[in-house]
């Protein structure tokens, strides 16, 4: 959704202010938050469902509100959604031993290749001009641009589709490099650029 | 007084310290925390011994010194260098750093020719087992939004000048692959064991909108 989390070429955010020897967290609720984050993603989903919570937080709100009361109040719009109130107890609650392994092993998104993938290292593509309402990956400031395949990462589950528990779709990802020039116009460096991670079904070709 | 004391009080507010929260805003915080606390747990999603588990392990065990070590391997040893560059999460397994957030690693390596520097414009993609949490300047809406369109004057503010003929690099993490910038090795740190070049690496460096330097 076209909404203020995609920020890359935004304007009127003020100076990058580093705080020296920043903690962690600031305040004990910013670990339960935390905390609680990692723990529900789970039951609620993928990292991609929790992802579009924080989205639809609201965008003045999105704005106006520290990190972790974005994650707040996407732990409150998920347990809503999913009427966690209203649920009946879980008899295998996740415990320290559960989380030990899940931190040192993590929860990889690549999945077993299906079909080659399109694209190959050098090859032209467009990210296409898409406007979806639901969650993508897609950041703005690529959509309509030209780039070229940087490399190619495998196949991997589709945010657009797993977000809203409508499978993981898995499908190949893609490192585009576009100029800078490409992106932000002729007064931009000429040899600088960037790298997008980008899914097959977000490009086309030129 | 130091032209660092005067520098901080010209300086504006930070962003994110500006919008904290205290005194009664903080009560109502933790008055919405504790509810969501008291319904995972009551409703045997987590235990609350596996939230304080997860607090341990984020902001203790985990942080730059992991990736300081994986850039001074790199700088001693020329293989791991290539096998780092050609299969980052596995070559960064091999130091026994691996897990949640950094499931597929790609190492970029900055060069004379290339200036990488590492975003994520969408949300807030870092890659934990090496860097440990991300500060708040990278999660909040200036860097995010900044360093996309403008990366050189960003790059200065962290006092970082890359040259004219220096390429500028700018990865946007939008998907699952977690970026880790490989610096440059400092001049004058010949004689240096890995130990001690570790001891030089910072979590910026790795990031990408700093170079180190040997002092």
């Amino acid at each position: 959704m076209n909404n203020v989390h995609d920020l890359g070429g935004m304007m009127g955010f003020g100076p990058v202010l580093p705080e020296e020897n920043e903690p962690s967290f600031h305040d004990d609720w910013e670990r339960r938050v935390f905390a609680m984050t990692m723990g529900g993603i789970g039951p609620f989903g993928t990292i991609d469902t929790f992802r579009h919570a924080v989205e639809r937080m609201g965008a003045v709100n999105y704005l106006k509100t520290t990190y972790y009361e974005h994650w707040l109040a996407a732990l409150e719009i998920l347990s809503e959604e999913h009427n966690l109130a209203g649920a009946k107890k879980g008899d295998e609650p996740l415990t320290p031993e559960i989380i030990d392994a899940v931190v040192k092993s993590g929860m990889p998104y690549h999945r077993t290749e299906e079909n080659e993938p399109k694209y190959s290292v050098g090859d032209k593509v467009r990210a296409k001009n898409m406007h979806p309402s639901g969650h993508t990956r897609l950041p703005r400031y690529a959509r309509g641009r030209v780039g070229e395949i940087e490399m190619l990462h495998g196949n991997f589950v589709f945010p657009d589709t797993v977000a809203h528990h409508k499978g993981e779709a898995p499908q190949h990802l893609y490192a585009v490099r576009f100029s800078a020039t490409e992106l932000w116009g002729e007064g931009a460096p000429g040899k600088d650029c960037m790298c997008v991670d980008l899914f097959e079904s977000y490009l086309e070709d030129v | 007084m130091s032209s660092d004391h005067d520098h901080h009080h010209n300086a504006p507010p930070n962003p994110y310290l500006e919008k904290r929260r205290n005194g009664p805003e903080t009560a109502e915080l933790d008055k919405r925390v504790k509810a969501i606390e008291d319904l995972l747990v009551s409703k045997g999603v987590i235990t609350t011994e596996a939230l304080d588990r997860l607090v341990d392990i984020y902001e203790n065990d985990l942080g730059p010194m992991n990736g300081a070590q994986v850039v001074a391997k790199a700088w001693t040893d020329a293989d791991y260098k290539k096998r780092l560059l050609a299969n980052g999460t596995d070559a960064i397994a091999e130091l026994g750093f691996s897990g949640l957030q950094g499931e597929h690693m790609v190492v970029v390596e900055n060069t004379p020719e290339r200036h990488n520097v590492v975003v994520c414009t969408l949300c807030s993609c870092y890659p934990w087992p090496v860097l440990g949490l991300p500060p708040m300047w990278f999660k909040e809406a200036p860097y995010r939004s900044r360093v996309a369109i403008e990366p050189r004057t960003v790059l200065a503010e962290f006092g970082t000048e890359v040259n004219e003929e220096t390429e500028v690099r700018v990865w946007d993490s939008s998907a699952e692959m977690r970026y880790f910038v490989l610096p440059e090795r400092p001049a004058g740190t010949e004689g240096m064991s890995e130990e001690e070049l570790a001891n030089l690496v910072t979590r910026d460096s790795m990031i990408g909108v700093t170079k180190l330097s040997a002092n």
